[in-house]
C-alpha cells in the first residue's frame, strides 16, 4: 500500500481509538476540536477560498444552540427535530443577512459580520425566554437509535462522525465544478460570470453552507453541555474561529482541523502557563494568539496546512482519461434562434449603434457591425480605440450607455454576463483571468459550467462524477488542441503569459460557444505558438465556429480574418475585406499618421 | 418624555457622540491613507483613560511598559530592514535617525514618566503625559505590525488589525487589571442652559472635540504633511512617485490616530468607567459612524458618529438592555442604503 493511503488510515484508526486511549481531560479537548473544526471548515471555504471574511460565525453557532435549547426544554420537541428546525432558522437568518451584506464591497462584509455578531450576542443575553445571561439549563441528552449519548466518550463519536462527514462533503465540493467556481470568486469573479456562473448566487450558497455548518456545531455543543449561555457565541469567539481558519490555512479542508486543534490545545497550555508566569489570573492567551496571527500573516500567509503538506506523502495523481467526445451543450431556446445550420449569410451577432460613456467621456460611439455564422471577423484599431470596451459591452461586463446587441436573435444588451453566456457566447480576456492556484485542467474544466447542471448539493454528494469524467476528457481534448498537454497538471499561475492565453482559449472552447470573442489571443505568443494558434483558428473555421477577435498583430489578423472592422477613437472608421482595409487611406492615416 | 428629559438625554448623547466622532475621523483617515480598517482604535481610547487614571493615582502606568515593548519590536523591524538596504553613510545616518525615533523617544518618555511618578502634577501636565505615552505607541505599532505588509490586501490588513486588537485587549488586562477606572473631571459643576443643567465636563468634551476637528482641518488644509497625507489617500502610487514615502505617511497617520484615540480616552474618562476591554465597543461604534460616511467622507462620518451617540443615549433611556442591539442593528439599514448608493462592482 502506498504511503499516501497509509497516513490517513493510521490517523483514522487513532481517531477511532481516542476514547479508549485518552484521559477524560484530553477527550473533552478532542470533542472541542471536533466542534470547532466544523465551524472553521465553513470559514476555510468562505474566507480562505471564496475570500469573504466573517467574524460572525459564532452567532450562527448560537442560533443552532439556542434554537434547540428553547425547542427541547420549553416545547419538549425531540433534539433531532430541533436540529432540522435550527438549520431552517439559521438558513433563513443567513439568507437575510447575506442578502443585505454580500452585495457590499470587500471590507464592508467583515465589519457587518462583527456588527451582527454583537447584535445577536446581546439578543441571546436579553431576549425574554432565552434565560438572559444565565442561560438555559437541562437540555435533554441525545439518543441515537434508542442508544443514549450521555457520556463524553459516546458523544465523541457523534461529534467526530459529524466532523468527518462535514470534511468529506466540503472536500467533495471543493474538488467539483461548483468548487472551481468558488475558487474563482476571489480575484476572477468576472471571468466566472463570463462563463455563465451567477456569482452572487454562488456567494450566497457558500455563505449559507458555512452558516449551516456553524449551526450544526452549535447544536452539537448545546447537547454536549446540555446547557447554553451567550458567552461561547460572542464576537470574541467569532474572531477565534477566524483565527483557526487563518492558522490552519486555506489550501484544503484539513487546515480547519489543524487550526482548531492548534488553537484549542495552545489555549489550554497557555491558560495553565501564562497566569503562573505573569503572576496574575486572566485570559492572557489572547496576547499570544494575536501575536501568533500577526507573525503568521507576515511570514506564512497560507497557514500551517500547506507547510505540513510538503512533508506528507503526495497523493497519487489521477490518471488522465482518453479524450472522448461529450454531448454538445444544450443552449437556452436554441430552436427559436435564427441559427439553422450552414447558411453563412445568417447574422449571428448584430451590434447596433452601441455607445459607452465613462462619466461623460465617450469611449465607444455609435458602433454598428454584424458577424455572420462561420465568419472570422477582426476588430482592429490603434491603442485606446475602444476595442476592448466594445468587447466588454458585447459580453455584458460593462453596461452600454445606449444601443443594442443581438446574438442569435436574442437581444442581449441588457443582460448580465452570466445570462449572455447562456445564449452561446464565450470569451478570453486581454488581461488573462485564470485561477492561479488551480491546474490547467481545472481551469479549462471551468469553461464547461453551462454544459453541466451540477449544483452544490449534487457535488457535495458526488452525484456528478459521470459529468466530471466526461468534462475531464473533453478538457483534455481541448488542452491537446491548443498544444499544452504537457502542462495539463501545472498550476495555471506558474505558466508563461503566452501559455496562459492558450489556456484561456481552451477554456472558451470548452464552453462550446456559438460565438467566440478573443481579446488579443496572439499577444505574448512566440512564433511557433502563434503558428499553432493560427492553425487552430483555421480548424475552427472549418468547423463553422464564429469568431470575433481583437488583435494587434496585423500580419496575423490580415491572414486569418474574413472581414475587418476598424475603430479609431471610439468610432468605426472602416469595414471590409482585409485587402480593401489595407488599401484604405483613412486606416493608413490612423495607423501611420499619413497615407502609405 | 417631557422636553426637559429629552434635552438632557440629547445633550448626553451628543457628548458621547462627539467622542465617537473623534474615533470615526481617525478610522476614516487611517483607511484613506493606509487602507487599514483599524479595529484597535478603541484600545487607544481605553489606554488613554487608564493611563491618565494611573498617573492621577500616582502609579507608574502599565502602558509605558507596553510602549517599551513596542519600541523594541519597532526598532528590531527597522534594524532587520536596514540590514537588507545599502550601507552607505547616508543610509547609516537615516538609520540612526529612525532608531532615535523608534527607540530613543519611547525611552525618553518612559524616563520622564518614571521621574514624575509619585509627584503630584498639575492636571494639564497629567493629561499631556498621558497623551504623549499613548500617542507614541501609534507609529511604533504601524512600524512593526503593518509596514512590513503595507501592500497586502485590505482583508489581510483587517485580519491583522483584529489580531492586534485581541492582543492589545490581553495586554490591557495584564497591565491594568480587570478593575475599571474613572478619571477626575476637568472642572466640577454644571451650567444652566435653558431649562437643563449641563455638566461642565460635557461642555469640555464637546469643546475639545470641536477644537481637535478644527486643528485636524487646518493640518490637512494648510501644512505640507497634511497635504502629503491627502495626496497618499488620493493616489498611493502617484504620491510615491512624487517622493512621499508611504512609510512616513503610515507613521504620521498612526501618530494622529493614536493622539485622537488618547484624547477621546482622556475626555470620556470622567464620564464613564473604562475597563481594559471597553475600547472595542467604542471603536466599533466609531465604525458605524465611519461606515455611514462610506469610510471616505469626514463630515459624514462625524455626523454618523453623533447619530450613533444620540441613538445610544435614547436607546439606553427607553430600553437600556437593548442599547447595544439597537446601535449595532442600525448598521443594517445603513449598509442597505450604502449598497444601493454605490453598488459594488466585482473587484478583480
Amino acid at each position: 500500500m502506498r504511503a499516501s493511503r497509509i497516513v490517513p488510515l493510521v490517523l483514522l484508526a487513532l481517531l477511532a481509538l481516542a476514547p479508549v486511549l485518552l484521559s477524560a481531560f484530553y477527550l473533552t479537548l478532542m470533542n472541542y476540536v471536533g466542534l470547532f473544526s466544523i465551524v472553521a471548515l465553513g470559514l476555510v471555504l468562505l474566507t480562505g477560498v471564496a475570500g469573504l471574511t466573517s467574524f460572525g460565525q459564532a452567532a450562527f453557532c448560537g442560533l443552532g444552540a439556542y434554537a434547540t435549547a428553547v425547542l427541547t426544554t420549553q416545547y419538549g420537541i425531540s433534539p433531532w427535530l430541533a436540529l432540522i428546525a435550527a438549520l431552517c432558522i439559521t438558513g433563513v437568518v443567513a439568507l437575510f443577512i447575506g442578502t443585505i451584506t454580500l452585495r457590499l464591497g470587500g471590507h464592508y462584509l467583515p465589519l457587518a459580520t462583527i456588527a451582527w455578531g454583537i447584535s445577536l450576542y446581546y439578543l441571546f443575553g436579553t431576549l425574554p425566554g432565552l434565560g438572559q445571561f444565565t442561560g438555559i439549563a437541562d437540555l435533554p441528552a441525545l439518543t441515537l437509535f434508542g442508544f443514549p449519548l450521555k457520556s463524553e466518550r459516546t458523544y465523541y463519536y457523534l461529534i467526530w462522525g459529524a466532523t468527518l462527514l462535514s470534511l468529506l462533503l466540503t472536500h467533495n465540493l471543493l474538488t467539483s465544478q461548483p468548487g472551481r467556481i468558488v475558487q474563482a470568486l476571489a480575484g476572477t469573479a468576472s471571468m466566472a460570470q463570463a462563463f455563465g456562473a451567477n456569482t452572487a448566487r454562488v456567494k450566497m450558497q457558500v455563505f449559507l453552507y458555512a452558516a449551516l455548518l456553524s449551526c450544526l456545531s452549535g447544536w452539537l455543543y448545546a447537547h454536549l453541555q446540555r446547557y447554553v449561555n451567550p458567552t461561547p457565541f460572542s464576537v470574541t469567539a467569532g474572531i477565534e474561529y477566524l483565527f483557526m481558519a487563518v492558522i490552519g490555512g486555506a489550501g484544503g479542508v484539513w487546515g480547519a482541523v489543524i487550526g482548531a486543534a492548534v488553537i484549542t490545545f495552545l489555549k489550554q497550555v497557555l491558560q495553565d502557563v501564562l497566569p503562573a508566569l505573569l503572576g496574575r489570573s486572566g485570559q492572557f492567551e489572547s496576547i499570544v494568539f494575536g501575536a501568533l496571527i500577526v507573525v503568521m500573516l507576515h511570514r506564512a500567509r497560507m497557514g500551517l496546512w500547506p507547510l505540513l503538506r510538503t512533508v506528507l506523502p503526495k497523493p497519487e495523481r489521477q490518471p488522465l482519461a482518453e479524450p472522448l467526445d461529450i454531448p454538445q451543450r444544450p443552449r437556452r431556446e436554441h430552436g427559436e434562434g435564427k441559427l439553422d445550420g450552414q447558411h453563412t449569410d445568417t447574422v449571428l451577432l448584430d451590434v447596433r449603434n452601441l455607445s459607452k460613456n465613462f462619466d461623460g467621456l465617450p469611449a465607444v460611439q455609435d458602433i454598428s457591425f454584424q458577424v455572420r455564422v462561420g465568419e472570422i471577423v477582426g476588430l482592429i484599431g490603434p491603442n485606446g480605440a475602444g476595442k476592448t470596451t466594445t468587447f466588454n459591452l458585447i459580453s455584458g461586463a460593462l453596461p452600454a450607455t445606449s444601443g443594442e446587441v443581438e446574438l442569435n436573435g436574442h437581444i442581449i444588451s441588457k443582460l448580465e454576463p452570466f445570462e449572455i453566456a447562456e445564449y452561446g457566447l464565450a470569451r478570453t480576456f486581454q488581461h488573462v483571468k485564470l485561477v492561479p492556484d488551480l491546474t490547467v485542467l481545472d481551469n479549462v474544466m471551468l469553461g464547461a459550467w453551462l454544459r453541466r447542471k451540477d449544483g452544490f448539493v449534487r457535488s457535495c454528494l458526488r452525484l456528478e462524477r459521470k459529468n466530471e469524467t466526461l468534462s475531464r476528457r473533453e478538457a483534455t481534448r481541448q488542452i491537446e488542441r491548443v498544444g499544452l498537454l504537457d502542462h495539463i497538471d501545472v498550476l495555471a499561475g506558474s505558466l508563461p503569459l503566452g501559455h496562459q492565453r492558450l489556456v484561456e482559449i481552451a477554456r472558451a472552447l470548452m464552453a462550446n460557444p456559438l460565438l467566440l470573442l478573443l481579446d488579443e489571443p496572439a499577444a505574448a505568443l512566440r512564433h511557433l505558438e502563434q503558428e499553432r494558434l493560427f492553425a487552430l483558428l483555421e480548424q475552427l473555421r472549418t468547423e463553422k465556429m464564429t469568431v470575433l477577435l481583437v488583435e494587434h498583430d496585423m500580419d496575423f489578423v490580415m491572414r486569418l480574418a474574413d472581414r475587418i472592422v476598424v475603430m479609431e477613437s471610439g468610432q468605426k472608421i472602416a469595414e471590409g475585406l482585409p485587402d480593401a482595409i489595407q488599401r484604405n487611406e483613412r486606416v493608413q492615416n490612423s495607423y501611420l499618421g499619413c497615407a502609405a | 418624555m417631557d422636553f426637559q428629559t429629552f434635552a438632557w438625554v440629547a445633550q448626553d448623547g451628543l457628548t458621547t457622540g462627539t467622542i465617537y466622532a473623534l474615533i470615526s475621523l481617525a478610522l476614516v483617515m487611517i483607511f484613506a491613507v493606509t487602507r487599514i480598517i483599524f479595529v484597535p482604535q478603541g484600545e487607544f481610547l481605553s489606554f488613554g483613560t487608564l493611563t491618565l487614571a494611573c498617573i492621577q493615582e500616582g502609579k507608574f502606568p502599565g502602558t509605558v511598559w507596553l510602549l517599551l515593548v513596542f519600541a523594541v519590536l519597532a526598532s528590531t523591524a527597522e534594524i532587520i530592514d536596514a540590514h537588507h538596504r545599502s550601507r552607505s553613510l547616508r543610509g547609516t545616518l537615516s538609520q540612526l535617525r529612525s532608531l532615535a525615533f523608534y527607540l530613543g523617544l519611547p525611552l525618553l518618555i518612559a524616563a520622564v514618566t518614571w521621574a514624575v511618578t509619585g509627584h503630584s502634577l498639575p492636571f494639564v501636565l497629567q493629561v499631556m503625559l498621558a497623551l504623549m505615552i499613548v500617542t507614541a505607541m501609534g507609529p511604533l505599532l504601524y512600524r512593526f505590525a503593518f509596514q512590513p505588509v503595507a501592500g497586502a490586501s485590505v482583508l489581510l490588513l483587517l485580519i491583522i488589525s483584529v489580531a492586534i486588537h485581541v492582543a492589545l485587549t490581553g495586554l490591557g488586562l495584564l497591565f491594568f487589571g480587570a478593575e475599571g477606572a474613572r478619571t477626575s473631571a476637568f472642572t466640577d459643576g454644571s451650567i444652566e442652559l435653558g431649562s437643563i443643567d449641563v455638566p461642565l465636563q460635557n461642555i469640555w468634551v464637546i469643546g475639545t472635540c470641536l477644537a481637535a476637528i478644527l486643528v485636524l482641518y487646518l493640518f490637512f488644509e494648510r501644512t505640507i504633511y497634511g497635504r502629503a497625507l491627502r495626496a497618499t489617500a488620493c493616489n498611493r502610487t502617484g504620491a510615491r512617485l512624487v517622493g512621499i514615502s508611504p512609510s512616513l505617511a503610515g507613521a504620521l497617520t498612526f501618530t494622529l490616530a493614536a493622539a485622537l484615540g488618547a484624547l477621546s480616552g482622556v475626555l470620556i474618562g470622567p464620564i464613564t468607567t473604562i475597563y481594559y476591554d471597553s475600547g472595542f465597543l467604542s471603536g466599533l461604534k466609531g465604525f458605524v459612524g465611519a461606515i455611514i460616511g462610506g469610510m471616505a467622507s469626514y463630515p459624514l462620518a462625524a455626523a454618523g458618529a453623533i447619530l450613533v451617540g444620540l441613538l445610544e443615549g435614547f436607546g439606553s433611556f427607553w430600553a437600556s438592555a437593548y442599547k447595544e442591539v439597537i446601535v449595532f442593528t442600525l448598521i443594517i439599514p445603513v449598509l442597505l442604503w450604502r449598497s444601493y448608493k454605490d453598488p459594488h462592482r466585482e473587484e478583480d
